[in-house]
């Protein structure tokens, strides 16, 4: 028997003028592990939600078809219900806690089940070690940073092993390392315990290497239903932007994209196009570094005005000591150009945050100053907490609408809240531009990408390109840093530990690299698939030819 | 503003004797409407809470009550033209009309504004002193739906403090004027709509309305539990017997009227009997 089943599922959400899902027929059979692949607004929340029960029971809407989960059909059982069953994590971990402390949280859950206190305690302990949360347990839910929210919440779906699993963009808020760790997690109980985990993700290269079965969705129809190779010779097809970086590099020089780095690298070796060690990389393609062809080609890319001029921002020796605790930020000295890009990296709680409200002058540092040659523009993680008009045309001057692609007629009367999340996010960022009769010196964005497909990433990236001020994005994406940046800071517990070009930084590690610079072994300093497809084209010009 | 652990003893007890004993708390402050008893009533919740570790708060929370006071007592005195003594004469008012201001009108004013901020601060001593998860489980087997509302309540107070802050920090990072006080509680009621959705969402796919029993565990009832039940019940007959003798009687119009000595042995019997069980200090749960 299926452990999900939809059947001609058509739903409409109340007020909508179209469907969110078309027809949708699936069968999903127990132990399976499912990726949800599709651009923003494609349905794949959506078919979370009538997994999970929401859809229609919360919701509401026209729904018609049959969901049948775990054996309950979910027009007879509501979400409680189903409960029983599923484990379920939604994208904002903020409204999905709700108990007190992280111990409560964990249990909750498990109580629900009718789980004895024994086997309750066992569930709890055994998820916060899984999940490296174990020194949270007794902390208050109030208190805990985005990632460690993420984790709890996470932690809270997946207490006692349900025997399905739904997670809806479980890594969004997480760094690479938490990320990669997530997934695998994820993987052991699939294999451990069987459970059936369907997982919704924008960036397919962290979960498809683990995944069975890639589903993909467009506005609202299931267009692809294949084995995660099948899907990346699918989306090399008919849907570029869904393909994951080295299945792009694969495709580009004629090889069949393949999930994973590890088989990535197998299928380049197939070829002769990488040596038999990662490490030597280095010597059979290209050094890694300040004089490999990639990064001199990238650093060349954007003309920076930095050089001897003022610093648009500057920190000397900035330390954030809290009254009773930690030191947030510690001895930060750094200076940043006027029309430089820099990618602020590192671990949840690195200081990332912190070191942004710093340069926009929210907070005052404890020793040390920031020096700023102009207005800081912050835009903070929430968009939609900037908006507060009834009009698009309200919130920001026309320049600035025209600046981020929003002075249309068309979105002038729109309500803020009607826009799309990437249409949010640049109406915030409009806000935040203000008035360019007085442009801001410095542009600093903290993690702009969460929730985002590759599309709007891609627009992101090529709006803050234009911009002519000092940008600093914190992130947690090493493919839009690559997209974006010229330098990248890495940061670690509360100071930097890596700034150079991006190339050096971001092609010499595992977490903090790209795909492309994984399966590389960082040679050349090739981040991107373009920059690999260049740096292989160019020590085996017959082999490989750039589309 | 939200539930932390502490060591004392109204933190100690379980969250079934909490409950009751601020809900008694809140019984006595709506059964009497003597001003030295409901006096008596705002002394003592400011008691327990600093006995319970939590006085600062409450002594905010308090001071924040001044304006609420302020308000019931102009509402009423504009309001209300019952009243013998009449101590100032406002003549013909748009909409109110004729309008003397009464002496009477003035003291039950702020009789409502005394029993209101003794009311605020049962509802603020519960919130910081009594464990809401003890309060989710207590309540899942007995009634979803208000349980689910007591939860939404409790869980929205920390969700609504952070979007309150990030609110306020995104409209610092905005250039030029900022937006008007009106336009951002707009917002923030908005946001508040939408919250309550998201986590009524969140307990529904967590299993919370259909729970299943667990095993019975009936932890033995402690010292505290104990103290703290009896005290909620010493409480209510207090107020009882003050509202039933006439001992803590008050009578507003047509003129005032108020018992005092008997009213002032009421007011003592009830701060003795909410501060006592905080006198048992042993076995202090941390």
């Amino acid at each position: 028997m299926s452990a999900i089943s939809l059947e001609g599922v058509t739903y409409t959400y109340p007020g909508a003028t179209a469907p969110a899902l078309i027809d949708v027929n699936l069968e999903i059979a127990p132990g399976e592990l499912v990726v949800v692949a599709g651009g923003s607004g494609s349905g794949k929340s959506t078919l979370l939600r009538a997994i999970s029960g929401l859809v229609p029971h919360f919701h509401g809407g026209t729904f018609a078809g049959r969901v049948i989960v775990a054996g309950m059909d979910t027009r007879r059982h509501g979400p409680g219900e189903l409960a029983q069953s599923v484990g379920t994590l939604f994208q904002d971990p903020e409204t999905q806690v709700v108990t007190g402390t992280v111990r409560a949280e964990l249990a909750f859950g498990l109580e629900n089940r009718g789980r004895t206190p024994a086997a309750v305690a066992r569930g709890v302990e055994e998820t916060a070690l899984a999940l490296a949360i174990d020194h949270l347990l007794d902390r208050s839910t109030a208190e805990l940073s985005g990632g460690e929210l993420q984790r709890t919440a996470l932690g809270a779906a997946l207490a006692g092993v349900p025997e399905i699993v739904v997670l809806d963009e479980p890594t969004s808020q997480l760094d690479p390392v938490a990320g990669d760790e997530l997934i695998g997690l994820l993987h052991r109980a699939n294999e451990d315990s069987d459970a059936t985990i369907v997982l919704a993700e924008h960036r397919l290269e962290r979960c498809l290497g683990a995944a069975d079965r890639v589903l993909a969705l467009h506005r609202g129809r299931i267009v692809c239903d294949a084995s995660p190779p099948e899907f990346l010779r699918w989306a090399a097809r008919e849907a570029p932007n869904l393909q994951t970086p080295g299945a792009k590099l694969l495709s580009c020089l004629g090889i069949a994209p393949v999930a994973g780095v590890k088989r990535a690298r197998a299928a380049l070796r197939g070829r002769g196009l990488l040596p038999e060690r990662a490490a030597d990389g280095e010597a059979a393609i290209g050094p890694a570094g300040g004089a490999a062809d990639a990064a001199g080609r990238r650093r060349g890319r954007r003309s920076r005005s930095g050089g001897g001029s003022t610093p648009a921002l500057a920190f000397d020796r900035v330390w954030h000591e809290l009254r009773s605790g930690p030191a947030i930020l510690r001895d930060v000295s750094l200076s940043l150009a006027r029309g430089e890009r820099v990618a602020l990296m590192g671990r949840n709680g690195a200081g990332k945050s912190t070191l942004l409200r710093h340069a926009a002058g929210l907070l005052t540092p404890t020793r040390g100053t920031v020096t700023r040659s102009g207005r800081v523009a912050l835009l903070l993680q929430n968009p939609t907490d900037y908006l507060v008009h009834e009009h698009v045309a309200d919130e920001a001057p026309g320049v600035a609408l025209a600046a981020v692609g929003l002075h249309d007629e068309a979105f002038a009367r729109r309500h803020p809240r009607e826009l799309s999340g990437g249409e949010k996010q640049r109406l915030a960022l409009a806000v935040v531009l203000g008035d360019l009769a007085d442009p801001p010196a410095a542009i600093c964005l903290d993690e702009p990408t969460r929730g985002m497909d590759r599309d709007h990433k891609q627009a992101l990236a090529v709006l803050l390109g234009g911009l002519d001020a000092a940008v600093v994005v914190a992130t947690h994406d090493p493919e839009f840093a690559a997209a974006f940046a010229d330098r990248v800071i890495l940061l670690a517990d509360g100071a930097p530990i890596a700034d150079g070009a991006i190339a050096e930084v971001l092609a010499g590690g595992s977490y903090f690299a790209t795909e492309t610079a994984r399966i590389l072994g960082g040679a050349g300093g090739a981040l991107t698939p373009a920059d690999g497809v260049a740096l292989i084209a160019a020590r085996f010009a017959p082999v490989a030819a750039m589309p | 503003m939200i539930y932390r652990r502490r060591a004392s003893p109204l933190h100690s007890a379980r969250a079934g004797a909490g409950c009751a004993y601020c809900l008694a708390l809140a019984i006595a402050t709506l059964t009497l409407s003597n001003p030295i008893a409901l006096a008596a009533m705002v002394l003592g919740v400011l008691g327990a809470g600093v006995a319970a570790g939590v006085g600062r708060q409450l002594g905010r929370a308090a001071l924040l009550g001044l304006p609420v006071v302020a308000a019931i007592v102009l509402i009423n005195v504009l309001v209300s033209h019952d009243g013998l003594t009449v101590i100032a004469r406002l003549g013909d008012l748009p909409i109110l009309g004729h309008t003397d201001i009464t002496l009477e009108a003035t003291v039950y004013g702020a009789i409502l504004g005394l029993r209101a901020v003794a009311l605020i601060l049962c509802g603020i001593l519960y919130t910081l002193a009594v464990d809401p998860d003890e309060v989710l489980r207590l309540f899942r087997r007995v009634s979803f739906r208000s349980a689910l509302s007591a939860t939404l309540a409790t869980r929205m107070v920390p969700i609504l403090i952070r979007d309150g802050r990030r609110l306020a920090e995104a409209q610092r990072c905005r250039p030029g004027p900022p937006p008007s006080r009106l336009t951002l509680m707009r917002v923030a009621c908005t946001g508040v709509l939408d919250r309550a959705l998201d986590v009524a969402a969140a307990l529904e796919v967590r299993g919370y309305g259909v729970a299943r029993r667990p095993p019975a565990y009936r932890p033995p009832y402690s010292r505290h539990d104990l103290e703290f039940l009896v005290a909620a019940v010493a409480i209510i007959a207090v107020a009882i017997a003050g509202r039933v003798t006439g001992w803590a009687s008050f009578i507003a119009y047509p003129s005032v009227h108020a018992a005092g000595w008997s009213a002032l042995g009421v007011a003592v019997g009830l701060v003795a009997v909410a501060w006592l069980p905080f006198a048992d200090r042993r076995g202090l749960r941390r």
